[in-house]
């Protein structure tokens, strides 16, 4: 089933790691098998990588801790041997963490390098953009990484009730557009021509690291974007090109845009508001940030639209 | 593709019995504020079933006959299953599956509704003042269900009967395979219109973006005129001037014919 949710502020940013925790949580019964976030902070200079050594449901060896402190070493040095001044690790919980250094060159090969250490999955890489997942419901995870108080301009959600892979870290929204900076995607919903489209991806050089169908969206759409096309284009062509049902959201680092299939198979209500923009799979979701009298409908079929900060 | 498990009543904190009724041991909170044939409460914080419960009690036990819920907060199954004549307003928007299952009451929601409002109503009337989701009216047997604003997708699928009026425009495949019963919408309506209607008949005052399968268009009679001045007055909505009728091309009714293998075998 899934449930997905996303926010943007117009007006500056707000607690959009509170509110959408708030937004998740009321959906909860959606999908308990693990909860995502992709949030936009203020840009900064440095960019910013998040980024996973092993999976939670993963046996610990008898060598668990070392490894992960070796292999946690290693990206470090990667990085400086890529060319990146790296201004510092930290570990966000045992085995994800947030770097951020300073990097000039292209990032699909300092993505390729990092991922080539064994059990390392790079989450999010940008700018501005920081995706944060792990197992359990929403509250677990901010509770987790301390999501409350994350101040930003726009976020996306995901609560996941998996259906077509497994209940992981690879397997859990929202998706970074690797290699493509600041780009992350989550998405409700089941894609029949996904074989097809990952053989297609993969030949062009793009890598993927689970067996999700959602992951296909935002490499389509990174492909896209790299190629010049708009977001909106993208958006647009992605609905003569993915095959199934489904409702997605993107985010850039300057905008938020949502895309309904041509059947309007799975949910979405909206409520635009002056400065702010609030989406979601049930309206109870946006009631939890916004609990007076609000406006909203549900995009129709073959819907994309996109708002900015 | 690994099968998993479903989520667990404990997962979602919510007791279920052996049936799947969720909080079987609920109670109605008799919360309400009750003068003579009216009562009024706050359903902020209350469970779905707890608000239902509690309509039940007024309804049935108190003899209310007009109860204003507050507050519903866009919860889902609100106001289901409702088995008698009695008036309920409630004062905002819900959920999923608001109002459905209901045989009698009138129901006003001054706010919008989610997916499959009215669901399976048998009898009575319920009108939203703003926006309906997708699966407004889904197999409705009758009554009338009447939306203000727009609708979403699939308006009135399977729909038995009684009358579905959308003063807005209205998403794809309305009225997918309709059996019985009628449509009047006022403004636009979505690709696959009316596609494998059996029976019943969609008036439409904007445009069809497309035909669904076998839907075609029927000459307006001098007696669909008077249905639709009638339903339009009740409800004082804007008339527009023209309305189109489409109906079931009946190109798909091959019923009595016997498929290949079923022809040797009686031959």
């Amino acid at each position: 089933m899934c449930g997905i949710a996303g926010i943007i502020h117009t007006d500056g940013p707000g607690d959009v790691g509170a509110e959408m925790t708030k937004m998740l949580q009321s959906m909860k019964h959606r999908g308990p098998d693990s909860a995502g976030y992709a949030l936009y902070g203020e840009p900064s200079e440095l960019v910013v990588m998040r980024f996973k050594l092993a999976d939670p449901n993963e046996t610990s060896d008898f060598d668990y801790t070392e490894r992960l402190e070796r292999n946690r070493r290693e990206v470090e040095s990667r990085l400086s041997k890529i060319g990146a001044t790296v201004d510092r690790v930290e570990g966000e919980s045992a085995y994800a963490y947030r770097a951020t250094f300073r990097y000039e060159g292209e990032l699909k090969p300092l993505a390729d390098y990092v991922e080539d250490i064994p059990g390392c999955e790079v989450l999010s890489l940008g700018h501005s953009l920081e995706i944060v997942k792990d197992l359990g419901d929403a509250q677990t995870v901010a509770d987790q990484y301390r999501l409350d108080r994350f101040r930003g301009t726009h976020a996306i959600g995901h609560v996941r009730m998996a259906t077509e892979s497994d209940v992981d870290i690879a397997g859990a929204h929202p998706y970074w557009a690797y290699p493509f900076s600041d780009v992350a995607v989550v998405h409700n919903g089941q894609l029949t021509n996904y074989h097809q489209w990952r053989r297609r991806l993969e030949r062009n050089g793009h890598r993927f690291q689970s067996e999700c169908d959602s992951e296909i969206i935002a490499v389509y759409l990174a492909e896209r974007l790299a190629d010049g096309t708009s977001l909106e284009t993208a958006m647009k062509q992605s609905l003569e090109d993915l095959d199934g049902v489904f409702t997605y959201l993107v985010v850039t680092e300057d905008s938020l845009g949502m895309a309904k299939d041509a059947m309007a198979a799975k949910p979405l209500v909206l409520h635009e508001g002056e400065d702010l923009v609030a989406l979601a799979s049930e309206e109870s979701a946006i009631r939890a940030v916004l609990p007076h009298e609000i406006d909203s409908y549900d995009p129709y079929e073959s819907e994309v639209l996109v708002w900015s900060r | 593709m690994v099968a998993m498990n479903p989520p667990t009543d404990q997962d979602r904190g919510v007791r279920r019995d052996i049936r799947g009724l969720a909080e079987p041991d609920a109670e109605a909170p008799k919360v309400a504020r009750v003068e003579g044939g009216t009562a009024t409460f706050d359903a902020a914080d209350l469970s779905p079933r707890q608000v239902n419960l509690e309509l039940r009690r007024l309804i049935y036990d108190e003899g209310v006959r007009e109860v204003t819920v507050e507050n519903p907060g866009a919860k889902h199954s609100l106001a289901v299953g409702l088995l008698a004549r009695c008036r309920i307003t409630i004062d905002g928007s819900l959920g999923y599956f608001g109002a459905t299952l209901g045989d009698g009451p009138e129901i006003h929601i001054t706010g919008r509704v989610g997916w499959s409002v009215a669901e399976n109503m048998m009898s009575g009337v319920v009108v939203i003042d703003k926006n309906a989701g997708s699966l407004t009216g889904a197999a409705m047997r009758g009554g009338d269900l009447v939306v203000r604003g727009h609708v979403g997708a699939r308006t009135g699928i399977d729909q038995k009967g009684g009358t579905i009026v959308v003063g807005g425009n209205a998403g794809s495949m309305t009225g997918f395979m309709m059996q019985r019963g009628r449509q009047i919408i006022c403004g636009d309506v979505g690709p696959g219109m009316g596609d494998s209607m059996y029976d019943g008949a969609i008036y439409v005052g904007g445009s069809v973006a497309t035909l669904g399968v076998d839907c075609i268009e029927a000459e307006l009679t001098p007696d669909d005129e008077e249905l639709l001045d009638r339903k339009l007055g009740i409800y004082r909505m804007d008339r527009p001037d023209t309305f189109r009728k489409f109906v079931c091309g009946k190109q798909l009714y091959n019923y009595d014919n016997l498929e290949p293998s079923e022809r040797k075998l009686v031959l």
